[in-house]
């Protein structure tokens, strides 16, 4: 299940919603993202994510796709938030469920690290020295390009 | 052509999308970027360095050598730092 919304979304509602009806659930990993409230000796004080509306649905589910391949999965849940969020403000919620719990683990950490790189959104922040988009880390590429070796392909 | 521009990029050259008709050698998005940085200044300067300028054909991700052609839909952004 893919949603990208500006509301704000309920983790118990989602792990709900996830749990209802399937009884092959063993295990259920779940990922929150959080803005934070600063970043060194800046504070934040809010952050406005914008995206790429008609492909962001497409790579999400590329995403969740590639995860239901490599993982025996009994769903999968991507809740990405855009718009402009504060400091505390719940931003993504992934959740991969699985009958065993290193399927669920490691789906979870792949899907993170492959929406990071691979999922069409921006951050702007706003802080104490101005506004500034977030520029992409190397080492959310080298968490993602992980996954590419292990996949042994 | 329809050209869509997101994030830092957008903000450069001050435009979300414009429509488009490049001559009929740019086939390819390698192409389609040398002559968009040959509009204007603000062009040049956003789309100037190719590390940091990916681009989307028809909302997929696309290469340099990829063909390009009326009627598609191209996005040129930052690297994404979403999640």
């Amino acid at each position: 299940m893919i949603r990208v919304q500006t509301e704000d979304f309920d983790v118990a509602q989602e792990l709900a919603r996830v749990r209802r009806g399937d009884r092959g659930i063993g295990g259920i990993a779940l990922f929150v993202g959080v803005v934070r409230a600063g970043a060194g000796d800046e504070t934040i004080r809010a952050m406005t994510l914008e995206h790429y509306p008609a492909m962001t649905e497409r790579e999400l589910a590329k995403i969740e796709a590639e995860a239901k391949a490599r993982w025996p999965l009994e769903a999968v849940t991507i809740v990405h938030r855009y718009g402009r969020l504060e400091p505390g403000d719940q931003i993504v919620l992934v959740i991969a469920a699985s009958s065993h719990r290193q399927a669920a683990f490691e789906a979870c950490e792949f899907l993170v690290d492959w929406l990071k790189t691979k999922a069409p959104f921006w951050k702007l922040e706003d802080t104490s020295s101005g506004s500034r988009w977030v520029e992409a880390r190397a080492a959310d590429d080298d968490a993602a390009e992980r996954w590419q070796k292990e996949s042994g392909s | 052509m329809r050209i869509l521009y997101f994030a830092s990029i957008r903000q450069k050259i001050g435009l979300a999308a414009e429509e488009v008709s490049p001559p009929p050698e740019v086939t390819t998005v390698g192409a389609l970027l040398e002559w968009l940085k040959g509009r204007d200044a603000r062009h040049a300067e956003a789309l100037g360095d190719p590390r940091v300028v990916k681009v989307a054909v028809n909302q997929d991700f696309a290469d340099p050598e990829m063909k390009v052609a009326e009627g598609d839909e191209v996005a040129f952004f930052p690297p994404v730092t979403g999640g």
